[in-house]
């Protein structure tokens, strides 16, 4: 598909209809990936504030686990999540592993 | 909106140019000022900022800490919806020079007052055009008056010129530095009420506003930047046009129009000399005396620098000979002269065989007399006669070798 | 009263598809900045990691109103706003109740060394503008330069390890401090943030964002690719920096110095060096040099706030 031209494009390289990087998914960078074991998690709200992208996704999706009654989940948003792993770093509950993004061959 | 007849009652203030500057920012009702000084420009801010102080003038005055600076805080004023100036000379201008670029490349409407002193190195604070010519290639419109009026004007032009959606590129006016800045002319004041009629301000669709954010100022790399620096080549054909029509406008407030090159005493000469800004007056009165010598010569007065206006080669192509009076040095360049590359350029593109004549006169201020312009209109007189040869390099008038 | 990490809100105005590095500090803070201006804020950015990563035309990350112009500066164009919108206000062009919060934000080389005169100028006139920097100690967007704010000892492409360099000779003691500058011009607040403390982060941007006045927030921001550390470790290495000492969290407010997390008992230096690469060349002097400069620097501040808050090192 051709891209837009002179005659399309906004004056001065300005961006009129943000957040356009959405379009960019970087989930393609990983090569390991976090995986979230529901049942261990706490729901403590560290991964999802550590992460520099934003891909932890916060959702009010009700869970029980460990005889807790919660009212939230986090899941991962892989279109996004670059695999640097802060969230299974600093889990405290390791409720979160990192695993290959490819099989080894 | 009513068109305005010409005051029955004429207001005409003695003024040097600086202040007639200053008066013009306050009628177009400027927002926010943002300038460093540097002489010759310091009249300018000073003037501003007594009308601040008073209250003449609402707006903000930011004491910024160098003219990168100055510029900047006017991108950031501009970007916000803000009408904004500032002005500087020489080195101020070489030192905002990355800012220039990118205030043109981000299509920021504002106006900047340039008033031209010589470039460093010796540090010379006297006139020449070093650095208007310098800065004509960074993607501002240029506006060169040749007198106080036409300094007071261009700034309520730019402004309008400016803002147009069609345009949306910054203005830089020049007027020469002390032979204009400190010099004391008649200016007509326009009525401040009548001149916010003719620079009306318009909420611009995009802006720096939490309501609509945007980001402004993007990376755009080899699959994106062609296309913005074409729509900057647009922009600047269609402002030619845009102050054609803006100077009509103008005119039908105000009385007073100028058009892009102007021709003087062009119907029956052997030879045209181009000039531009305060000497045109120097120039005009050597060849009025000329004339009444038995020598021809016309004069070519160039007001819009950039765009470079398409009617110069039009006009310059009927005659064999033309000569440049340039008060600057472009150095190591095809012909010494910025305004000569420009016209010799475009005359040869038109497929004309005129010959051109290089004066460069007044470099870093030194004074430019009668005689000086008189030995110019001569002598290209002479070369249109072919008494003389025309010169391969350029002549320097006035220089003691 | 200390904000509890329920307290951040949910909605992002930083959003997700930028090129910042996987791991990236700065990323972490600028998501939580936009957080904190929510729907109010208008950005002046400098050149840099996050400039160039966040707006990739026709790529933007920023759900805020944001302005590029040139490397140093962000903190001019900052100034040419918020003149705008105080006489646009006054004018009545602009609602005058309207809730607008400027910040500029750059990176260490835009504040430390490029951007420095921009910044003192902000910060000499009085603007209303919060000034974030976020430090990641070289001019990493254009390769792990030195910066103004390289520490002591670290290895960049500038600074590289050899016989005649073997650790520091380019740089004396101590980099500049942005507290002291801060306190030089009379600001009414200054404080340092770390992302392993998210919440104090997050409060302190929050707080700032209510003071009038130039306000001046110096940011950690651990860089993986420069500081030669694994991606995620990222908010451990930003622990140990304040466990060491080597980064107080402090406040500076109204004349008066607070240290915001208090260490009673210190982790040696050591701990925080041995996980970086960029510091695996410094031999046991260096280290003991550096541990040095840390104590002086703790004593210096221990006695600025009148307590021990940053306690002795515990091996």
């Amino acid at each position: 598909m051709k891209k837009p031209g002179v005659k399309d494009l906004y004056i001065g390289a300005v961006i009129i209809n943000p957040p356009t990087s959405l379009t960019n998914k970087t989930g393609s960078w990983r090569v390991i990936r976090p995986v979230i074991d529901q049942d261990r998690c706490i729901r403590c709200r560290i991964c999802w504030a550590y992460c520099p992208d934003a891909a932890i996704l916060e959702l009010d999706q009700p869970y029980e686990a460990g005889g807790k009654k919660y009212s939230i989940t986090y899941v991962v948003n892989y279109d996004y999540c670059k695999g640097c792993g802060i969230c299974a770093a600093e889990c405290p509950v390791k409720a979160i592993k990192m695993i290959p993004e490819v099989e080894k061959l | 909106m009513s068109m305005n007849k010409v005051l029955e009652k004429k207001l005409l203030e003695p003024l040097s140019g600086n202040h007639a500057v200053a008066y013009a920012v306050r009628d177009c009702d400027v927002d926010v000022i943002s300038a460093y000084p540097i002489t010759p420009q310091t009249t300018i801010v000073e003037k501003l900022a007594e009308f601040v102080a008073s209250g003449e003038l609402d707006a903000e005055f930011l004491h910024v800490e160098s003219e990168h600076s100055a510029l900047s805080a006017a991108i950031g004023a501009a970007a916000s919806g803000a009408r904004a100036f500032t002005a500087t000379s020489s080195q101020g201008l070489a030192l905002m020079y990355e800012v220039l670029f990118i205030a043109s490349g981000m299509r920021i409407p504002m106006v900047m007052a340039l008033v031209t002193r010589a470039l460093s190195a010796p540090i010379n604070i006297w006139n020449d055009h070093s650095d208007l010519m310098a800065s004509q290639d960074t993607g501002w419109i240029q506006l060169v008056s040749t007198n106080n009026q036409e300094a007071y004007d261009f700034i309520i032009i730019g402004y309008k010129l400016s803002e147009r959606e069609d345009v949306m590129l910054p203005v830089m006016v020049a007027l020469d530095g002390y032979i204009q800045s400190h010099t004391i002319e008649p200016v007509q004041l326009e009525d401040p009420e009548i001149v916010r009629k003719f620079v009306p301000k318009k909420k611009r669709p995009v802006t720096l506003d939490p309501e609509k954010p945007v980001s402004f100022g993007t990376l755009g790399d080899p699959d994106w930047y062609y296309e913005f620096k074409i729509q900057q080549v647009e922009a600047l054909e269609r402002a030619y046009q845009a102050y054609k029509e803006v100077s009509s406008e103008f005119s039908q407030y105000f009385g007073r129009s100028y058009e892009p090159f102007q021709i003087l005493y062009g119907e029956d000469s052997d030879a045209i000399l181009v000039v531009l800004g305060a000497h045109t007056g120097t120039f005009l009165k050597a060849v009025e005396m000329a004339r009444r010598e038995g020598m021809k010569i016309g004069l070519g007065v160039i007001r819009m620098l950039r765009p470079f206006p398409p009617e110069v080669s039009k006009y310059l192509s009927q005659y064999s000979f033309i000569g440049v009076a340039d008060k600057a040095i472009n150095f190591g360049s095809a012909s010494g002269s910025y305004l000569t590359n420009d016209i010799a350029t475009s005359l040869y593109l038109e497929g004309a065989s005129s010959r051109i004549t290089t004066y460069i006169y007044g470099i870093g201020g030194r004074p430019v007399k009668i005689e000086d312009a008189l030995y110019v209109v001569r002598h290209l007189w002479r070369i249109s006669k072919r008494l003389e040869e025309v010169p391969k390099k350029p002549v320097f008038v006035g220089v003691r070798y | 009263m200390p904000i509890r990490i329920w307290d951040i809100p949910r909605e992002e105005y930083f959003v997700s598809g930028h090129r910042l590095c996987p791991g990236c500090g700065a990323g972490i803070i600028m998501r939580h900045l936009a957080k904190a201006l929510g729907g109010k804020g208008i950005i002046a950015h400098a050149t840099g990691c996050v400039e160039v990563s966040t707006t990739y035309y026709p790529e933007t990350s920023w759900r805020i109103p944001w302005i590029h112009v040139a490397f140093e500066n962000a903190a001019a164009v900052a100034s040419g706003i918020e003149a705008a919108y105080k006489v646009l206000k006054r004018k009545g062009i602009v609602d005058p109740n309207k809730d607008v919060k400027i910040v500029a934000v750059a990176g260490d080389g835009g504040t430390f060394d490029i951007g420095f005169q921009a910044l003192s100028g902000m910060l000499e006139r009085g603007h209303d503008v919060l000034y974030l920097v976020y430090d990641n100690e070289a001019y990493m967007n254009t390769g792990i330069q030195r910066s103004g704010s390289t520490p002591f000892g670290a290895w960049t492409t500038t600074t590289p390890v050899g016989d005649v360099w073997r650790y520091g000779e380019w740089r004396p003691k101590t980099r500049k401090d942005l507290l002291f500058i801060a306190m030089a011009h009379n600001i009414p607040y200054y404080a340092t943030v770390n992302p392993a403390y998210i919440t104090d982060l997050y409060e302190k941007i929050s707080k700032a964002l209510t003071i009038k006045g130039p306000k001046l927030i110096h940011a950690f921001s651990p860089c993986p690719p420069g500081w030669r550390i694994n991606d995620d470790d990222t908010i451990r290495v930003s622990r140990l920096a304040v466990q060491t000492g080597v980064w107080i969290n402090l406040e500076y407010e109204n004349g008066v110095v607070r240290v915001t997390t208090p260490v009673p008992r210190r982790r040696p230096v050591e701990e925080y060096l041995k996980i970086q690469g960029r510091f695996r060349h410094l031999d046991k002097e260096a280290i003991e040099k550096i541990q040095a400069m840390v104590d002086e620097y703790v004593a210096k501040i221990n006695k600025l706030v009148g307590k021990e808050v940053i306690g002795p090192v515990e091996r």
